[in-house]
């Protein structure tokens, strides 16, 4: 059996030789054209005039379009058609694309996309999510509101009451592919697109809205991303429509990707949010009753911003029984980028709140921040009362975290270095340590119900070996191996003999991005399918053929047992090819359970949850701020792994990218809504040296209570939470420069944890 | 123009290539090699990492930020020729599948030509030789797992070979004994002398040293250059000695090479050379093409003035000397003629008295929000010297003269200090930007004189020296 076997990644060889193909690697032929859009420098207004013959006249330029070139729709949002390719006359942030140029190279289009002649009239913008709200600016028509019991009683009634608020900061992707497609038009006004994107089926519906044609008239491929995290869920959408049209409007290829600059300064990225609390406890540090304001910074078009701001109220709870909670939510409309799908949805921003909460309180009373926590936690199955709900009316069937939590104090010896690091800070006023702990308990399931279904197709051949398709897509998490794992071991054949293949439109259709750490769960079920069909049918035969019941036919170690005999795999393909039994066949799946109402916030979301839990150790500089993660120690829950190579590398990585949001990671605009920070060197994703200098990092030892595959759980999203104890660390070292809270924003960037500690120490 | 280098051991000849054609277009574009990826097309991601090795040795660089003829006479490997010749694969290659070291594997190609470099230069400090390749999916710990797996395997002769296949001068002969004139518009100078005299007879070129300011005025500003002169043939630029006296550093001396002999005369210079750039950008970057950018935010110039450095500067066969700080004038502003270039730089030798603190959102390349360098001399309690220089608090790098004055003659004392921090506001009023707040930048900046004092009595200087 090939499942939970540390198997390395199925392209590692071609990715160390460079040999794996991204969408730029793909050879076109010498008439290629390449795009780039004229984009607008301002935030807000309209175009008063557009001049482009200088453009038009730049080496190499074949085409240039504005809005009202192109032939049929003028829309790439994966939501409410708000957001048109090129703008329509109408300015919504500074970036937005408003012409698009097609060269014969790359740099040619670039060159020429610089020489727009646009004349604007400027509006004033909205910026922040405190201008948006006063000049209520928003989508949908008012807050969204969560409750369960009666916040504000509580709060009143509760013995002990705090309140903060804080700004969250957002993030870039910083996948390290930018995005990119590629599209070759076919015969009678057909496209096939190369898109390095998390959505095939999206950029086929749109790509087919922009050229007037039939989804069937669109194939979109996509054998791997240089990294998506959420990125490119929606954002390629742009990309892939120009190509497109270009290729179906001049016959020739027509590539582009943007450059690094460009591809920061157009695309979303995580929303920044504005969180505001209160929460009322006993002398316990027993949670009685929390408030929550989300002010969500959503930019100006709508693209995912309602789901991932459900989310982020779906997550802040985390892992804690509330029994009074309620979450108010703005989802804001402002001049800067669509903030968009990443890592984790809303998810972080909701538990980040949360997990200050539980900071804040445990400076309050003075209690050890962990077990204020614990005390707080949701009930283990077998302690759970009537009420283990969560705010939104999901029974909590499957905590784990109070093992887990004992298991990690223990592993990471959490009471001795506290002890020694206190020691250690009472002995200097020059420097800080200070350690942190966030567990996370992670919703899995997309919560717009019917995106849970996935599609796939397998195909035995003759020759016994195996061709795998799904309607996953393959961005660096291990998704195809994990799920060629399970092929293989539906047929009990070696992992050599399926051949892994690209996403494609036309092997599965209608699928669902591959987001919401779903892409094991999902797809790994319909291939099982897939593969249960042809086993069967092959079974039936052979059972008959030697005389026997399909019950006794098994597939094990490349053979098939039937009763008795043995032959191998292969021999089995050819005898059932002979005797006419179809080897194709298609899976389906649909994740059971679900039912969701999401205006009232009321129902189960979740088919499951995922757990995971972290305790950082970091160290400040009090004359600086400079900062840096020491140690780190994780323990995850990915249910019976399916490849615990993959998973622990997913932990490592979600980690240190949940780290670098809250402390490097700055997105900085100007007054004027322009990015500042639009490329790496001033955007700081962590660098080599920022991991932590210990990292220890295991994966818990359980099994999914529901029936998933193979009883795994999805990995990709709830680890990236684990980060969250960076942030908590350098709050909790920040404190020891003093008595008062630091109330820190985030990112901490060595500014801002300068920041705190003036505040904490000298009451600047 | 010929240019003449070999390619995964094969080699190649260009003609007519554009002066700022880089090696990573022509890679991609032209010769089909797709390996080798851009992530950020401007010196910052390490996904465009290829090894070169000249007569010094074996180097990553960065395939984005390379014109072609800056490689003219040298051999390039490339990620399709990290294997051998037979497919085997090199052991960094083979470690990174083995310990899960890629995912999306967008960053693996350079990560893996920056392993087959630190490999071949027996270097094990990882984190420092990495630090130009940024991975977004892996959180970099089974890299650096498959880098120390592969420190004890031996260079493999194809990676070794580039060594001896490399005769620059041969190259370089041949090119020209076929009569192959580079045109009026490129030129490549092979001395000192030759370059004094074609600049001054053409003072609106762009000298080209290690192009990692001008590549980004090709690939971000997207201009083209002309006329261009490179400085890479100059090899007598690039001489770096030491005396009794003095630290002789020729301008095209590599930051590499310069932390080289700076490291062991003054430690905390070098240490903030290791944390300037990267391993790709210090094999590229010159120490005069940071002097002569006049970049206020340039990271050796304050460190020079506070070592009394003086600058050399060159025209035709004219020279002269003057103190580094009087090079710069104002913002965008150098005391440098037309034609005029920056021959070398001397140091005085001196007792190392010197701290140099760069302030970045992240330690390891990351242009510094404030630089600091410290050089106070104590006798006997008193200050009897102080030249102190900051970079990223003015519109050029600047001294603190208010600072120092309040300082000389002063007990060695916590008091003096003191009252030196308030002297800052005099001598500098910072800007607010994406990197620090102006008030950042002051505050921090009267600190880093309280750390040097900190520090000199041996306590921790820097959250770097910290372990759990
Ligand atoms: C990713 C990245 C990270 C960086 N990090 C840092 C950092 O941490 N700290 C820092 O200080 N800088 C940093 N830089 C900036 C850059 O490395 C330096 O400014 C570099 O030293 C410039 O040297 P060069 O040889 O590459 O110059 P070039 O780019 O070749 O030239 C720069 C300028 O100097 C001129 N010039 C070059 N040589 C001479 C000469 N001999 N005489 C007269 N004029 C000359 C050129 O005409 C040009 O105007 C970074 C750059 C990159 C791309
Ligand atoms: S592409 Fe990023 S360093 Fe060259
Ligand atoms: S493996 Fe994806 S960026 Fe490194």
């Amino acid at each position: 059996m090939s499942i939970a076997k540390p198997l390395p990644h199925d392209a590692a060889k071609l990715h160390v030789t460079g040999a794996a193909r991204y969408v730029d690697d793909i050879p076109t032929s010498r008439d290629c054209l390449h795009l780039a859009f004229g984009l607008a420098p301002i935030a807000k207004g309209r175009i008063t005039a557009m001049n482009l013959d200088a453009v038009k006249r730049s080496p190499g330029v074949v085409a240039v379009l504005t809005a009202d070139d192109l032939p049929f729709a003028n829309d790439v949002s994966p939501s409410i058609h708000d957001e048109p390719l090129l703008s329509d006359g109408t300015v919504h942030y500074p970036g937005q694309p408003v012409f698009l140029v097609a060269a014969t190279s790359h740099r040619a289009a670039r060159v020429a996309a610089r020489k727009g002649d646009v004349t604007y009239a400027e509006e004033e913008a909205l910026l922040t999510v405190d201008q948006a709200l006063m000049a209520d600016s928003r989508f949908e028509d008012g807050p969204r509101i969560y409750e369960k019991g009666d916040a504000a009683a509580a709060i009143g009634a509760a013995p002990h009451v705090i309140d903060g608020k804080f700004d969250l900061g957002g993030q870039e992707h910083f996948y390290l592919e930018g995005q990119a497609a590629l599209a070759f038009p076919q015969e009678g006004g057909d496209v096939l697109v190369h898109s390095s994107t998390q959505h095939p089926t999206e950029i086929q519906h749109k790509v087919a809205e922009a050229i007037g044609a039939p989804m069937h008239a669109v194939r979109v491929e996509t054998r791997r991303m240089g990294g998506g995290f959420g990125g490119k869920e929606s954002q390629g959408n742009a990309l892939a429509v120009s190509c497109a049209i270009i290729a179906t409007l001049t016959g020739r290829p027509a590539k582009m990707r943007y450059d690094r600059d460009d591809d920061m300064t157009v695309t979303g990225k995580r929303h920044p949010f504005k969180i505001s609390y209160r929460a009322g406890f006993d002398d316990d540090g027993k949670l009685l009753g929390v408030d929550f304001l989300h002010l969500v910074n959503c930019g100006w078009a709508q693209d995912l911003s309602l789901p991932v701001a459900d989310r982020a109220m779906l997550h802040a709870d985390n892992a804690y029984l509330i029994p009074a909670i309620r979450i108010e939510s703005h989802r804001l409309k402002t001049n800067l980028q669509s903030f968009t799908a990443y890592r984790g949805f809303g998810g972080p921003q909701g538990v980040v709140g949360i997990e200050r909460v539980m900071d804040h309180i445990a400076h309050d009373l003075g209690l050890d921040p962990i077990e204020l926590r614990r005390r707080n936690y949701y009930a283990a199955p077998d302690q759970a009362g009537a009420d283990n709900t969560t705010p939104y009316g999901q029974k909590v069937e499957d905590f784990e975290l109070h093992e887990m939590t004992a298991q990690l104090l223990d592993s990471s010896d959490y009471a001795a270095r506290k002890a020694e690091i206190a020691d250690w800070n009472a002995g200097q006023d020059r420097f800080a340590r200070g350690i942190g702990f966030s567990p996370v308990k992670f919703g899995i399931s997309f919560t717009l119900t019917h995106l849970n279904q996935a599609g796939a197709l397998v195909h035995v051949y003759q020759d016994g070996s195996v061709h795998l398709n799904h309607g996953g897509t393959e961005m660096g998490q291990g998704l195809f191996q994990k799920v060629a794992q399970v092929a293989a071991s539906r047929f009990g054949i070696p992992l050599e003999k399926v051949k892994i293949t690209a996403t494609d439109t036309a092997k599965v259709p209608n699928t669902s991005a591959t987001a919401a750490s779903s892409g094991s769960d999902l797809n790994g079920m319909a291939v099982k399918a897939a593969c249960d069909t042809i086993r069967d049918r092959m079974a039936d035969h052979l059972a008959q053929r030697y005389q026997t019941e399909p019950a006794k036919v098994r597939f094990e170690d490349g053979n098939v047992h039937i009763g008795d005999e043995v032959i191998s795999f292969d021999e089995a393909a050819s005898l059932a090819y002979q005797g006419r039994i179809s080897l194709s066949a298609t899976g389906f799946y649909k994740t059971p359970k679900l039912e969701w109402d999401r205006i009232n916030g009321q129902g189960r979301p979740f088919f499951y949850f995922a757990y995971g839990a972290a305790i950082t150790e970091v160290v400040v500089d009090r004359l600086t701020g400079e900062n840096r993660i020491l140690r780190a120690d994780i323990l995850h829950d990915a249910g019976a792994s399916l490849n615990p190579a993959l998973d622990i590398g997913q932990v490592e990585g979600a980690y240190v990218q949940g780290a670098g949001w809250l402390t490097t990671e700055e997105l900085v605009w100007d007054g004027k809504g322009a990015l500042r920070t639009h490329a790496p060197s001033t955007y700081k994703i962590p660098a080599c040296s920022d991991r932590p200098d210990v990292f220890n990092v295991a994966l818990y030892d359980g099994q999914n209570r529901e029936d998933t595959i193979y009883r795994s759980k999805a990995v990709g999203e709830p680890p990236f939470m684990l980060g969250i104890s960076a942030w908590l660390a350098q709050s909790n070292a920040v404190s020891s420069f003093g008595d008062a809270f630091p109330a820190m924003d985030a990112p901490g960037t060595a500014e801002e944890v300068w920041r705190a500690i003036r505040r904490v120490r000298d009451g600047v | 123009m010929t240019i003449t280098f070999l390619l995964n051991g094969e080699r190649v000849e260009l003609e007519d290539v554009s002066p700022t054609a880089t090696l990573l277009d022509w890679l991609r574009e032209d010769r089909g090699l797709t390996g080798t990826k851009e992530g950020c097309n401007e010196g910052d991601c390490g996904a465009c990492t290829v090894m070169v090795t000249d007569p010094d040795g074996a180097k990553a660089l960065n395939a984005c930020i390379l014109f072609l003829p800056q490689l003219h006479g040298k051999a390039v490997r490339t990620i399709e020729g990290a294997a051998g010749p037979k497919g085997e694969l090199h052991p960094a290659q083979q470690a990174m599948i083995d310990l899960h070291g890629s995912q999306c594997g967008f960053c693996t190609p350079g990560f893996v030509m920056s392993m087959v470099a630190s490999h071949a230069n027996g270097a094990t400090d990882h984190d420092t030789q990495l630090a130009g390749n940024l991975c977004r999916c892996t959180g970099y710990a089974p890299i650096i797992r498959a880098a120390q797996a592969t420190e004890k395997v031996a260079v493999p002769t194809w990676v070794q070979e580039d060594r001896s296949f490399i005769l620059p001068e041969k190259l370089r002969g041949e090119a020209e004994s076929r009569g192959v004139e580079p045109p009026a518009n490129v030129q490549i100078p092979q001395t000192a002398d030759e370059l004094a005299e074609t600049y001054a007879r053409h003072p609106d070129a762009t000298l080209v040293a290690g192009a990692t300011d001008v590549g980004l005025w090709v690939t971000k500003q997207l201009r083209d250059l002309d006329p261009v002169i490179f400085l890479a043939g100059c090899d007598d630029l690039k001489t770096i000695d030491v005396t009794d006296s003095e630290i002789r550093l020729g301008a095209m001396a590599h930051m590499n090479a310069v932390r080289q002999v700076i490291e062991p005369l003054h430690p905390s210079y070098g240490e903030m050379i290791r944390r300037y750039a990267s391993v790709q950008v210090r094999n590229a970057a010159t120490i005069g093409g940071n002097i002569a950018n006049g970049s206020p935010i340039g990271d050796n110039p304050p460190a020079l003035i506070a070592l009394d450095a003086t600058l050399h500067l060159r025209h035709g066969d004219t020279r002269r000397s003057m103190p580094i700080e009087d090079f710069f004038v104002d913002y965008g502003k150098q005391d440098r003629a037309p034609g005029e270039f920056v021959d070398q730089i001397t140091i005085p030798r001196q007792e190392d008295n010197l701290k140099v603190y760069k302030l970045s959102k992240r330690f390891d390349q990351d242009i510094s929000a404030v630089l600091g360098a410290f050089n106070i001399t104590v006798k006997n309690g008193t200050v009897t010297a102080a030249r102190i220089a900051f970079g990223g608090m003015a519109a050029i790098p600047k001294r603190a003269t208010h600072v120092e004055s309040a300082l000389i003659g002063q007990p060695w004392s916590e008091t003096s200090i003191n009252a030196a921090m308030t002297a800052f506001d005099q001598d500098f009023t910072p800007l607010t930007d994406m990197r620090a707040s102006a008030e950042y930048r002051l505050e921090t900046a009267r600190n880093l004189l309280m750390r040097y004092f900190i520090e000199h009595s041996g306590d921790t200087a820097s959250v770097l020296e910290v372990s759990s």
